[in-house]
């Protein structure tokens, strides 16, 4: 984003005649508004995905009125939302309940602000990007949970309690799994682990090695897990629990916690996509840095977050949901041991190439080690 | 132009100004944990704490720091702690104290430590840049003081070790208390 700016600076002459530090604040303000209006709109785009491939699956054919294929459904049922009364129970937290949904949202939009759409395409290029995805995922089952308390309903409660006991479990081998690829990158920002994967296919983190394989289906499945996706959806299992946390809630702040669910399961894709599957690199050599050519990179992006996604709603609709002991089962005694032996096989891996296979001086131990 | 001419000042009083918020909503949010009635009222004002300490540290130029506030804070510690009053929501729990005696001992153990960390603070001399050094990346130096046997290496792995040991007592706890049922 810096030197995005600095070139915008260098070419612009009325931009030179203010402060450095207020173009860099007012470009970034520009850029993660820029970044919130794509995911929203992205979110609202899910949605219909959603509805459309569930249906097919189904054999019928879901929301196809409203622009062309249903494309504007989202702005419709928004549109209803924001009409409909907001509701407080009587015996609800007010402040509380009236906070949680916010939370709910930044936990799941904010980390869209690390996200590399493509060459300089990111609103805040960090050196700790991978880590503050999780740490501000971890956000959001605080707003769950505030939601699920405020609210004073069984329910709500039931499906908070479910939703932290998972959220909490699940994110262990998420971390861990997306260690590994951080063993092998030698660095936590996501521009750079792409940087890495550029170049032909095989050069994808994914296809580095045995681990790297393993630790992209325990990122995955743990994920699937952390959004509280089908075959995992026991925090709002709807034919237990009504719909779980959110079901005190009416209205907008409805709308919110259904916008942020399906822009956190946007995030995941992403980051999926950028750890493992090369983020904007198509797979071939090819450079994609100059000025129109990093958006051609940011479709490619699209691309695979899209086809992440529907995995994601393709599972959903086929396997039945599991019972809350398998979760925990799945989670404390597959995947967490999984996502270990990926992590301390991966600081082999990088240590073999540094020694055994010559590191940097050949073409071999050079894909086996990454950046790392 | 005239209107541009202040902005540089402007600028330059942002971080202040920053400081000053994330401080200020820091306090406020301690004190609610502190006088908050009802419990989950008090560990929702202590997040708010976390995060604002997390922000300050951010804008030290602390970014791993600042994040490994929230995660472990955040996400785990205060989401156990809420965790457990959600298991006993339904019984009214009110905080503070009841009997005057007490309340007389708590305010002087607090008026003590206030005047304590007042002197210490005041007497300690903080170095002060005159310009603040451009933010490094910390992570990696936090790594290698981690593996450096002269650095943090033995303190690391003895807080390893304690916390293994705590998640081995945790296990076996657990354990009894199934094999007697």
């Amino acid at each position: 984003m810096q030197s995005l700016l600095d070139q915008l600076i260098e070419s612009t002459s009325w931009l030179q005649g203010l402060p450095v530090g207020l173009v860099y604040a007012a470009g970034m303000v520009i850029a993660c508004n820029l970044v919130l209006v794509y995911a929203s709109a992205l979110a609202g785009e899910t949605v219909w995905l959603e509805r459309r491939v569930s249906g097919r699956m189904q054999a019928r054919i879901g929301p196809n009125r409203v622009g062309p294929q249903g494309l504007l459904q989202f702005l419709a049922d928004g549109l209803k939302l924001l009409g409909k009364e907001d509701i407080v129970p009587k015996t609800a937290d007010k402040p509380i309940f009236l906070i949680a949904p916010i939370i709910v949202f930044v936990g799941a939009f904010a980390a869209f602000a690390v996200v590399p759409f493509g060459h300089y395409l990111v609103a805040a290029d960090m050196n700790v990007g991978i880590f503050l995805v999780l740490s501000l995922t971890s956000i959001e089952v605080v707003g769950i949970i505030m939601a699920g308390w405020a609210s004073n309903s069984k329910w709500a409660i039931l499906g908070a309690m479910r939703e932290v006991a998972q959220m909490v479990s699940y994110e262990l081998p998420l971390g861990l799994a997306a260690l590994s690829i951080v063993v092998l990158a030698g660095t936590m920002n996501l521009s750079e682990i792409v940087y890495q994967q550029e170049g032909w296919f095989w050069n994808w983190y994914v296809f580095r090695g045995p681990f790297a394989f393993v630790a992209f289906f325990a990122f995955f499945v743990s994920a699937l897990a952390a959004l509280k996706r089908a075959p995992f959806d026991l925090p709002e299992a709807e034919s237990e629990l009504v719909a779980g946390f959110h079901t005190e809630y009416t209205g907008f702040r409805f709308a919110v916690f259904f916008l942020a669910e399906y822009a956190a399961m946007i995030l995941f894709s992403m980051v999926t996509a950028i750890l493992f599957l090369g983020g904007w690199s198509p797979g071939f050599d090819i450079d994609l840095s100059g000025p129109l050519s990093r958006w051609i990179g940011a479709l490619i992006l699209f691309g695979k977050t899209i086809a992440l996604l529907f995995v994601m709603i393709w599972v959903r609709w086929t396997l039945p949901r599991f019972r809350i002991d398998r979760v925990m089962y799945l989670c404390y005694k597959v995947l967490l041991p999984v996502s270990v032996v990926c992590v301390v096989g991966m600081a082999i891996q990088v240590l073999l190439a540094m020694t055994v296979f010559g590191g940097r001086a050949n073409a071999f131990g050079t894909w086996l080690m990454g950046g790392g | 132009m005239s209107s541009l001419a202040a902005l540089p000042e402007l600028s330059e009083l942002i971080p202040d100004l920053l400081f000053f918020i994330f401080a200020g909503v820091a306090i406020v949010a301690a004190m609610a944990a502190a006088v908050a009635p009802k419990i989950v009222h008090a560990a929702f004002g202590l997040m708010a704490t976390f995060f604002m300490v997390a922000a300050l540290y951010a804008m030290l130029g602390a970014d791993f720091v600042a994040l490994a506030q929230v995660i472990v804070y955040v996400g785990g510690i205060l989401v156990l702690l809420v965790f457990g009053v959600l298991l006993t929501a339904r019984t009214e729990i009110k905080l503070g104290v009841e009997r005057g005696s007490t309340k007389t001992f708590a305010v002087l153990a607090g008026g003590l430590l206030f005047l304590v960390l007042l002197l210490a603070i005041g007497g300690t001399t903080f170095p002060t840049p005159e310009k603040p050094a451009e933010p490094e990346p910390t992570t990696a130096d936090i790594g290698r003081a981690f593996l450096d046997p002269d650095g943090m290496l033995i303190p690391f792995e003895l807080a390893s070790v304690l916390l293994l040991a705590a998640l081995v007592g945790a296990a076996y706890l657990a354990r009894r208390r199934r094999s007697d049922a």
